[in-house]
């Protein structure tokens, strides 16, 4: 399964074996990784499941939607570059070794 | 101190995990009468039905979060509430003590006088739906709202020869415009499935080997009624989700507000309702207690169709359209007294998200205005 690495604003990293055809999101949440709160469920209704991904893994993902587009222009913290909505991110082999960055506050 | 949260769905799970995100230490006991840990509705009717999704996606956390937050949760129905000695208990005959309460008691189906019809809330007659739908051919759904178009919409895309029988003269008469209505008959007609207004089971009798009932829910008040508080539509609370016992809060499918917006007592049904209810509760319990002003939002997912609605569009006296439905991306606006109320997108995020904005900000939007692309919604927001 893909490893897929969670680091916490304040440093905390957690790897995490995540199936493949699960988002990125439910790798965290059914895991219990702190900084993921995905309070819809992963329908891109709610932006707390903003995470900021490590740039040269960018290519690897499929490009934003326009309802993650507009879902992230609702994120507590900035949107920068590198945001992403972790409920759209679907793992697939190629995202071994992903490393997100969660930001300071989701609500 | 203590709190005890009688309900395990979205709404009782949230207060308890809002509760430990707020900072509260002491003990917090959720009651459930399912087995498993929490787990969300909305994907049941959807992509669970699908087989896209299995029971873990649907897993709000997991076991090992409510260890790690010590949250005990306990499988039974409680059966009484001693208001008095605040006391809840179970059917199991355990008793448990209270500093506050959450009812969080959600809602059951409504039941026709019929046999061998299906119905669908929990997981469990998720599973079994599935499994049925699975080896049916020919399948009949009596209602003609967003669970049984949901369903629908699964059992076409899993092939099955479908038919909607639904008793209002238009489809999800209760909250959507005709506009609406009529997009979503013509989509599922498109799709291939019958759709019969104005009827009922009775009259239709059509050939079917798997009958599915969503014709709406009942809230479970009885708890609450039975210990004395005052109930309605709905377990009736304030503005800041209070009961009439000042230690006992209701939130979620089970409680009646006054909803500002509405400028009415309202009993909401969805995610957002139980999810902000309970961020709300738990912030009162630690002594940040505010009035409840969420603005109202829901969605539903029918084939390719992302519908998302803002506000409530109760007693709407105008209604423009933005955008063309044939181009299967538009915007419903509803305006009540030349105020807007709602907002009903379909696959036009952007704009239920602007929406979501203008209406919580009671922004002054003229219809003009809500049906001029040219106009720009989401600077109106800021």
């Amino acid at each position: 399964m893909p490893k897929i690495t969670y680091i916490s604003d304040s440093g905390t990293s957690r790897t995490i074996d995540v199936p493949v055809g699960d988002t990125v999101m439910e790798g965290a949440v059914q895991n219990d990784v702190d900084g993921i709160v995905a309070e819809c469920g992963g329908n891109c209704q709610c932006a707390t499941c903003h995470v900021y991904v490590e740039e040269k893994f960018l290519p690897l993902l499929k490009p934003i939607a326009e309802d993650e587009d507009a879902m992230l222009g609702s994120t507590a913290s900035p949107r920068k570059s590198n945001s992403r909505l972790s409920c759209q991110l679907h793992v697939t082999p190629e995202f071994d070794g992903l490393v997100v960055h969660t930001p300071p506050t989701q609500q | 101190m203590a709190v005890v949260i009688i309900g395990g769905g979205q709404g009782g799970f949230q207060t308890a995990a809002s509760l430990r995100a707020e900072g509260y230490q002491e003990r917090i006991t959720l009651i459930g009468d399912e087995p498993g840990v929490p787990y969300q509705r909305p994907p049941l009717s959807k992509g669970y039905l699908l087989g896209k999704q299995e029971q873990r996606h649907t897993e709000l956390r997991p076991a090992a979060f409510f260890e790690t937050h010590r949250i005990t949760r306990v499988t039974a129905r409680a059966t009484a509430i001693d208001r008095d000695a605040r006391r809840v208990t179970l059917d199991s005959g355990e008793q448990i003590e209270y500093d506050t309460l959450v009812l969080a008691t959600g809602a059951r189906n409504r039941q026709l006088p019929l046999p061998d019809v299906f119905y669908l809330r929990t997981l469990a007659e998720a599973a079994e739906l599935r499994q049925r739908l699975r080896d049916a051919h020919d399948v009949a759904i009596i209602g003609g709202g967003f669970i049984g178009l949901e369903i629908a919409a699964a059992a076409r895309t899993l092939g099955k020869r479908v038919t909607v029988i639904e008793a209002n003269p238009r489809l999800m008469a209760r909250v959507v415009a005709p506009v609406v209505s009529e997009y979503f008959q013509a989509q599922h007609t498109a799709q291939g499935v019958e759709i019969l207004l104005n009827a009922t089971f009775e009259s239709v009798r059509p050939k079917a080997d798997l009958v599915i009932a969503g014709i709406g829910v009942v809230p479970n008040l009885e708890l609450a009624q039975d210990a004395g508080l005052p109930v309605a539509n709905g377990i009736t609370v304030d503005a800041s989700l209070r009961t009439a016992d000042e230690r006992i809060y209701a939130i979620g499918d089970c409680a009646e507000y006054p909803n500002s917006f509405a400028e009415c007592s309202v009993r909401l049904e969805s995610v957002q309702n139980a999810v902000d209810q309970a961020a709300c509760v738990a912030k009162a319990i630690v002594g940040h207690a505010a009035e409840y002003a969420a603005v109202p939002w829901f969605w539903t997912d029918q084939y390719d169709i992302h519908m998302q609605m803002a506000g409530l569009p109760h007693g709407f006296d105008q209604v423009v359209s933005r955008g063309d439905p044939e181009s299967r991306k538009f915007s419903v606006f509803y305006f009540r007294e030349g105020g807007l109320r709602a907002v009903d997108s379909i696959n036009r995020p952007a704009e239920h998200l602007a929406a979501r904005k203008l209406i919580g900000a009671r922004v002054k939007l003229s219809p003009d205005q809500a049906r001029d692309e040219s106009f720009d919604l989401k600077a109106a927001t800021t």
